[in-house]
């Protein structure tokens, strides 16, 4: 594993993060490394690593986060945060790295595909006449093909 | 009863047998589904990536319901989480109310806060009652062997869910299951993820969680899976063949949604509950109990 290197850690990521609504507190983690003890993904890949994510977090490793690949790996299930004995919100901040990461341009392809889907047809699935046609023969009800409001909605000023 | 449905992107698509079961069973426990054809995506799949973007879509969805007085059943257990969510921030957070509200004024909407959003397992057990549901069973299901798989978003994260069961110690699918009459199976990695989120960033880690789980459900003996959340499904049902494929190994486990094990016990029919459509065959478990 390399070594961390102080030098690239930013203070003002930690502030912001800190004091955010959402996921402050996780300055209270005292590495007792319960969230990676329970978490499925690491089991299954040793690279993915939550306690990690915190250490790099608490150290200021903003690059480093918000550059890799590590936060994406998170399944968002939760187990970590429900774990944590201190309370840190830990599924909540790695959501929100992934956020910034995606300022950043680092979304894994599926992801931004499915951003832009809803972005434009407000929901994931276009539900065409085709599907009404199935859903008809099951006596489920008829349903519009995409909700235009929701683009409206989420349409940037 | 009556509740708006909430079936979001998966379900009307991917998993009618769902919603079909559902709305089978719900007709005959009092329970009355009214469709808001307007909803959109919950707003989950965004929250990666645009947390502002997936709570706009969460709030409007709930001013839909709001407008009608109705309160949200979700199938969908991200959807479920998400808009419960939503509506835990947008009730404790003055701010970012008046943020999203501000948002929402360019569409002619308004959030106020009036409506609750319940997953259907969850108006099962509390709108519904145990005992209502007894009255119904008409088969016995008590040789069957359930693997219950809760899932994540049913109860997590357990701050905005006010307490509903204890994702340390799950019971409420299971005090279900018991109430129709199955016997529930315990296995090893029951609390766990099906993997079904990573499926976008990382193929192989996906699988390989949702085949850790199947392996135990397998070891344990279990006739089928019960479960409650479509993406759940689709890593346990549709890509059944492929883990096995991918990973050398057995396992044809039917995987059943909730409304469809229930149904079972209610006396409905294959067609009523939309077996016909799981992805692994549920034929064998259907002559054992002689399901028709």
């Amino acid at each position: 594993m390399e070594r961390v290197n102080l030098q690239d850690s930013d203070p003002d990521f930690i502030q912001a993060l800190d004091s955010s609504y959402f996921i402050g507190g996780f300055r209270g983690c005292y590495i007792c490394g319960t969230c990676t003890a329970g978490c499925p993904v690491h089991r299954a890949h040793r690279d993915y690593d939550p306690l990690r994510i915190m250490r790099m977090l608490v150290l200021g490793l903003r690059e480093e986060l918000l550059r890799g690949d590590m936060i994406w790996l998170c399944s968002d299930c939760y187990t970590c945060q429900e774990n944590c004995p201190m309370g840190v919100k830990i599924t909540d901040i790695i959501n929100h790295l992934k956020n910034l990461a995606t300022l950043e341009k680092n979304i894994p392809l599926g992801v931004s595909t499915q951003g832009k889907l809803l972005k434009d047809q407000g929901k994931i699935y276009i539900i065409d006449d085709f599907d009404n046609k199935k859903r008809a023969k099951l006596g489920l009800p008829w349903l519009p093909e995409m909700v235009g409001e929701a683009k409206a909605l989420l349409k940037k000023e | 009863m009556k509740y708006s449905l909430f079936l979001g992107c998966t379900i009307p698509a991917r998993s009618r047998n769902y919603e079909l079961s559902a709305r089978a069973i719900a007709s005959r426990l009092d329970l009355e589904f009214i469709d808001i054809e307007d909803f959109s995506c919950c707003g989950f799949p965004l929250e990666a990536s645009d947390e502002m973007g997936a709570i706009l879509l969460g709030a409007r969805n709930l001013c839909l319901a709001e407008e009608k007085g109705l309160d949200v059943c979700a199938l969908c257990s991200a959807c479920a989480s998400m808009l419960t969510k939503t509506a835990y921030h947008l009730n404790g957070d003055e701010r970012l109310r008046e943020q999203v509200n501000k948002e929402l004024s360019r569409i002619g909407k308004e959030y106020k806060g009036i409506i609750k959003v319940k997953h259907f397992a969850r108006i099962v057990l509390e709108d519904i009652g145990l005992e209502r549901i007894k009255e119904e069973i008409k088969r016995d299901l008590s040789g069957l062997k359930v693997a219950t798989h809760y899932g994540c978003h049913y109860l997590k994260p357990s701050y905005i869910y006010e307490g509903f069961d204890d994702p340390q110690e799950p019971l409420t699918l299971e005090q279900i299951l018991e109430a129709v009459g199955v016997t529930n199976i315990q296995y090893r990695r029951k609390k766990e993820c099906c993997g079904g989120p990573v499926l976008l960033s990382d193929e192989d880690v996906a699988l390989t969680v949702a085949q850790e789980k199947l392996r135990y459900v397998k070891k344990a003996g279990a006739d089928c899976m019960n479960l409650v959340c479509p993406f759940c499904s689709l890593m346990f049902d549709a890509n059944q063949k492929g883990i096995e494929a991918k990973f050398e190994s057995a396992f044809t486990i039917p995987v059943l949604y909730l409304p469809q094990i229930i149904g079972l016990a209610m006396g409905l029919s294959r067609k009523e509950l939309g077996l016909n459509l799981n992805v692994v065959s549920t034929r064998e478990l259907e002559s054992t109990l002689e399901v028709y």
